[in-house]
């Protein structure tokens, strides 16, 4: 890769959300930004190449995504609007306030993850506006043709424009629910990378768990007081830092108990653990920690435990409960089971897994945990069942394979 | 920015029907906030007659456009700054009503 190349990429990751974001709050208009982002850079392709990298790239790329939005705008309004046009060239927005607060690349966030928005839509936005990836690599990483992903932002851009979705922060009491509403999008990307559903697809699909990474550090910097956005980085981080040793040679999924823990990465652990002791110094002065923060608190137990004979499930065991009281969700009862199991066996732990039957009949992995414990008791007919019921319902190719291989050992 | 807001009832699980001392008390705040254009309640779908004259005459037909569970009990308009007020405004509306909210831009 020629240095212009390599400098060309590094201007699209790290510039740009500001190009577009700072587009967006000057002409009020999401299309407009993103087209003349786009044009920038492609702009960018060729002069670079020819005159060089400019000393700052990201200047540049502002500069010249704003003419070509005014060359836009002068196109669209020639006929009739020549009052507008003049109020272009003259640019009339406050100057931005200093620290992060203002910084445009939040507003185009907490815009593209508005919750007037459909999720799937908020999840498109947010990767084609935020995160600058085109429309055919979104298509393809939900799995989705080409056009139905170009309607479904075009769409959303839309409804922005029409129903006038602020391009703003929200207000101060808004902004916890919010942010929230932010973060669930994130993990949600980071989750369909890490267990990616679809039979043709790759079972990890490492292009969405960067993003989502990506996206979440960018938050961090944008939000850094924020507990929840730190506990989700860290959530991220160490599930992340797993993924070398998740998948074996032959594609199937390793479970935590078998994975080789060797094959973690220590890098993304060290980053991962030290957003845990963060947050657990300022759950200590009283802060009470959210969800994110609490699920990056038991991976970091799971990480700490050099083999799976080291976990300290009570530790795992006291989180989970912290969550349940947080979260009464039926899967966050589902995977307390599990810690359960470690500590009284599986017999209680099947107890709890068996009154979940009806809000999870269609989740594979409760299927799955109960066959594990049905296998661990011994009740081989019944774990073959519930292999059978969580293979039907699997989307992850490697989670098949794994399921499968279990179940054809039960004797 | 102008929005229509409607209200929405239930047939087969209506809202309460003491509603409307809340609503008086919501609709003076929404004057005196500078939010309000318009409100009314509306009578039963059954009371609606459709007229149909595009082709050579007019067909009156009995009843709502549309038969169905939910449908519109009132409507607001309302001018508000942007969506994320005409939102809070809802959230709070569909308390006082005891009903959802629609809210939808004008052109």
């Amino acid at each position: 890769m020629s240095d212009v190349e390599a400098a060309i990429i590094r201007a699209h990751h790290e510039e740009w959300a500001r190009v577009v974001a700072a587009l967006a709050r000057r002409f009020g208009d999401l299309d407009l930004a993103e087209e003349a982002a786009a044009e920038a850079f492609a702009t960018a392709v060729e002069r670079w190449r020819a005159d060089g990298v400019p000393p700052n790239p990201g200047a540049w790329l502002t500069t010249t995504a704003t003419r070509r939005a005014i060359d836009r705008l002068r196109r669209e309004t020639k006929r009739d609007d020549k009052y507008r046009e003049a109020q272009l060239l003259h640019d009339s927005t406050p100057p931005e306030p200093p620290g992060a607060i203002g910084d445009d690349r939040l507003r185009l966030i907490f815009t593209c993850c508005h919750p007037a928005l459909a999720m799937q839509a908020r999840v498109a936005l947010t990767l084609r506006m935020v995160g600058g990836l085109t429309v055919p690599e979104i298509a393809r990483a939900f799995l989705v043709r080409h056009t139905t992903m170009e309607q479904r932002i075009t769409r959303a851009k839309a409804k922005i424009k029409a129903a006038r979705i602020p391009y703003r922060m929200p207000s101060a009491d808004d902004l916890p629910a919010r942010v929230t509403g932010v973060l669930a999008v994130l993990f949600l990307v980071f989750n369909e990378g890490y267990l990616a559903s679809g039979p043709d697809t790759d079972p990890v699909r490492h292009d969405l768990t960067t993003e989502a990474i990506r996206l979440t550090r960018l938050v961090r910097a944008l939000l850094p007081q924020d507990g929840e956005v730190a506990g989700l980085l860290a959530l991220m981080l160490l599930t992340e830092a797993r993924r070398p040793a998740r998948i074996s040679a032959n594609g199937e999924l390793v479970a935590l108990d078998e994975q080789d823990r060797g094959a973690w990465d220590r890098e993304l652990i060290a980053e991962g653990h030290q957003l845990v002791r963060e947050r657990l110094a300022a759950a200590a002065a009283g802060v009470a920690p959210g969800r994110y923060q609490i699920l990056a608190a038991i991976n970091a137990v799971h990480t700490s435990a050099r083999d799976i004979r080291d976990t300290d499930w009570s530790q795992i065991l006291a989180l989970y409960d912290q969550l349940v009281r947080l979260d009464p969700s039926p899967i966050i009862a589902l995977n307390r089971a599990v810690a359960v199991a470690e500590i009284d066996g599986p017999e209680v732990a099947l107890a709890i897994v068996d009154g979940l039957t009806e809000a999870l009949a269609h989740y594979h992995a409760y299927h799955a945990t109960r066959a594990d414990l049905l296998r661990r008791l011994g009740r081989s007919e019944q774990a073959r069942a519930a292999y059978d019921r969580a293979i039907e319902l699997a989307g992850n190719t490697g989670e098949t394979a794994y399921l499968t291989r279990r179940r054809d050992q039960l004797r | 920015m102008q929005y229509l807001v409607s209200v929405i009832d239930d047939k087969s699980n209506p809202g309460s029907t003491d509603r409307q001392p809340a609503i008086s008390a919501f609709n003076e705040r929404l004057i005196a906030e500078g939010y309000w254009v318009f409100a009314g309640g509306l009578a039963d779908t059954d009371t609606a007659t459709v007229i149909d004259n595009r082709g050579d005459e007019a067909v009156l037909t009995d009843g709502p456009f549309v038969e169905s569970k939910e449908y519109l009990a009132g409507v607001w308009v309302w001018d508000v700054p942007d969506l994320d007020v005409a939102l809070k405004l809802a959230t709070e509306a569909s308390k006082v009503c005891d009903r959802k909210i629609e809210v939808r831009p004008f052109l």
